[in-house]
């Protein structure tokens, strides 16, 4: 038989506030355990919640970007259940009323189709604090400074179709947090995390399979694998005669599987009921026209601009533009270089990539300055250098020699434009290899590449390439 | 509605509170009471009317995103059963 398989993901995104959801206590990530757990956090008796501006504002943010409804009326509500880390015994969250609902996003497939997921909802909640269960003699350790931390939890509609999919739709929304600077995006301290929503069904059937829920994905990586094996264990069930059980799942990355958590005492039964202590938030036209005004120019907007204004690929711009930061960079670039933009984007996406890669550095911390390497790029344009010593002095500027016409000096790479210097060397070059010249004369056309490699490799690489072309072949 | 013996073990137990098998009879009758009196409201005709989130007629105010709590833990902790490290220790509990 053939299966469809059926996605949906909920994606927990940190807000990047100063201060709590329903607290003034900070939210800096790092800080010595329970620093940042004031009263509220606690859940201590006679405090109450007041909610925090900023959060409402970034999740309004997120709802505009994707063309979403921005309830003029949300309400929270409790989500009941009792564990160390949630000190009131609930979350505060939203249920029926979501302060986000009904948008959408639209990703790029392998085959460069386009589609669309929706999302069906964002509501705002309250992050629970950190149990830590090695090393104190039996009991479990405690830290509430994340207890309190807003969060957005966005939820798309089951219209992801295989786990790549379902990894593209997370990386773009990745990146329009970080856009929208409403979330770090850091994955390994947990700002960005993921529960996946798999099922299977025959192909063309129009009902859902049962689904499990595949809980706390925090790597693009894990998502994918997770999914592809759950996938597979469904399918393995489901043709074994068996029935998949609705039930949560952990993704085990050593084993590459995904295993039932030990089921609770109780399948889940939160009670939400709307929390006494908040009123409804009221979202006005003007709040939303306040918060609109400060949109930055998204994802899709800046590829298409890019594609308009510097003649780049749509593959190009999209690289370009996967985050804000690398789209800042590669302009600052194209500023600088004084000649094609191409070259800039084949050099941002190519040896600084590549550069950073290697020492696992993000673009921010480049050694190199997008105004240093826009300063290289010029002296290819200008003939100082050809790119291939280009090459060579961006490893020296990387290596934090200098900058570009620092390095060309101390190096002594200027390239070698005077046709009389050029010409010597050819001379030298032909003297040498009398039987190659014969060759080449007699037809092997091919030996020209000798030629050139030969005058190149006496020259240190910095004889001008199409010089060397043109004299050579008026030589030969 | 009237609640049956089960469901209130049930609600105990999601409330985490212990009560005696021989209370559970009681308990029933008692709240199947309380949900009776409730009851009455039903008689209301809500047609067309919103459901309301709060009883006060007023909406969410806005605290600005500052940081304005200090660090107390010392005086919080002074109150825990159990503190080791800076964390609150409590009863291992693992999933």
């Amino acid at each position: 038989m053939q299966w469809e398989t059926v996605i949906g993901l909920e994606i927990h995104a940190q807000l990047a506030t100063r201060s709590k959801i329903f607290s003034g206590a900070a939210t800096a990530y790092g800080a010595a355990p329970n620093t940042q757990a004031c009263a509220v956090d606690l859940g201590l008796p006679g405090v109450l919640p007041v909610l925090n501006e900023g959060a409402v504002r970034m999740a309004v943010k997120l709802g505009l970007a994707i063309g979403a409804d921005i309830a003029p009326r949300s309400v929270f509500a409790r989500k009941n259940y009792f564990y160390p880390d949630l000190p009131k015994g609930y979350q505060i969250s939203q249920y029926e009323l979501p302060v986000v609902s009904r948008g959408q996003l639209e990703i790029e497939l392998e085959d460069g189709q386009a589609k669309t997921v929706g999302i069906t909802r964002a509501h705002l909640e309250e992050d629970a604090g950190k149990s830590l269960h090695e090393d104190f003699h039996g009991m479990t350790g405690i830290d509430l400074n994340r207890a309190g931390t807003p969060l957005l939890e966005i939820v798309s509609e089951p219209d992801l179709r295989s786990a790549r999919e379902a990894v593209a739709y997370m990386k773009k929304l990745h990146s329009l947090v970080r856009y929208l600077g409403i979330c770090d995006g850091n994955m390994q301290e947990g700002s960005f995390r993921c529960d996946a929503n798999v099922s299977v069904r025959p192909r063309g059937s129009d009902t859902f399979g049962t689904r499990t829920e595949i809980k706390n994905l925090n790597s693009f990586r894990f998502v994918e694998r997770a999914i592809d094996y759950e996938v597979e264990r469904q399918i393995d069930v489901l043709e074994g005669g068996g029935t998949v059980v609705q039930e949560t799942r952990l993704f085990d990355p050593d084993q590459g599987e995904t295993r039932p958590m030990r089921s609770k005492e109780e399948a889940n039964d939160y009670r939400y009921f709307p929390d006494p202590d908040l009123l409804p938030l009221d979202i006005d036209a003007a709040f939303i026209e306040a918060v609109r005004a400060t949109l930055p120019e998204l994802p899709d907007e800046k590829k298409h601009r890019f594609m308009e204004q510097y003649g780049l690929s749509a593959y190009d711009a999209g690289v370009l533009t996967a985050s804000r930061e690398m789209a800042d960079y590669f302009e600052a670039v194209a500023a600088a270089c004084q000649g094609p933009a191409k070259t800039a984007a084949n050099w941002v996406m190519g040896e600084l990539s590549a550069a950073l890669n290697k020492d696992g550095l993000e673009i921010g911390d480049s050694p190199v300055t997008a105004e240093a390497l826009g300063g290289l790029l010029r002296r290819i344009h200008d003939n100082t250098i050809s790119g291939k010593i280009a090459k060579e002095v961006f490893e020296a500027m990387w290596a934090g020699e200098g900058d570009a016409d620092t390095v060309i000096e101390a190096k002594g790479l200027k390239q070698i434009t005077d046709t009389g210097a050029i010409e010597q060397v050819i001379d030298q070059v032909i003297a040498d290899h009398p039987q190659q010249l014969e060759q080449y004369r007699a037809g092997k056309d091919k030996l020209f590449g000798f030629f050139v490699g030969q005058v190149m490799k006496r020259t240190g690489g910095k004889a001008n390439p199409a010089q060397v072309n043109d004299l050579l072949k008026g030589k030969l | 509605m009237s609640l049956s013996r089960d469901e209130v073990e049930k609600i105990a137990h999601l409330a985490r509170l212990a009560v005696r098998p021989e209370d559970l009879e009681g308990y029933a009758r008692e709240l199947s009471g309380i949900l009776a009196f409730v009851e009455q409201m039903d008689a209301a005709d809500t047609e067309g009317v919103t459901p309301m989130a709060h009883p006060v007629e007023a909406s969410q105010r806005l605290r600005p995103d500052e940081p304005n709590e200090p660090d107390r833990r010392d005086r919080f902790q002074a109150i825990a059963p159990a503190v080791e490290a800076g964390l609150y220790l409590v009863p291992r509990v693992i999933e």
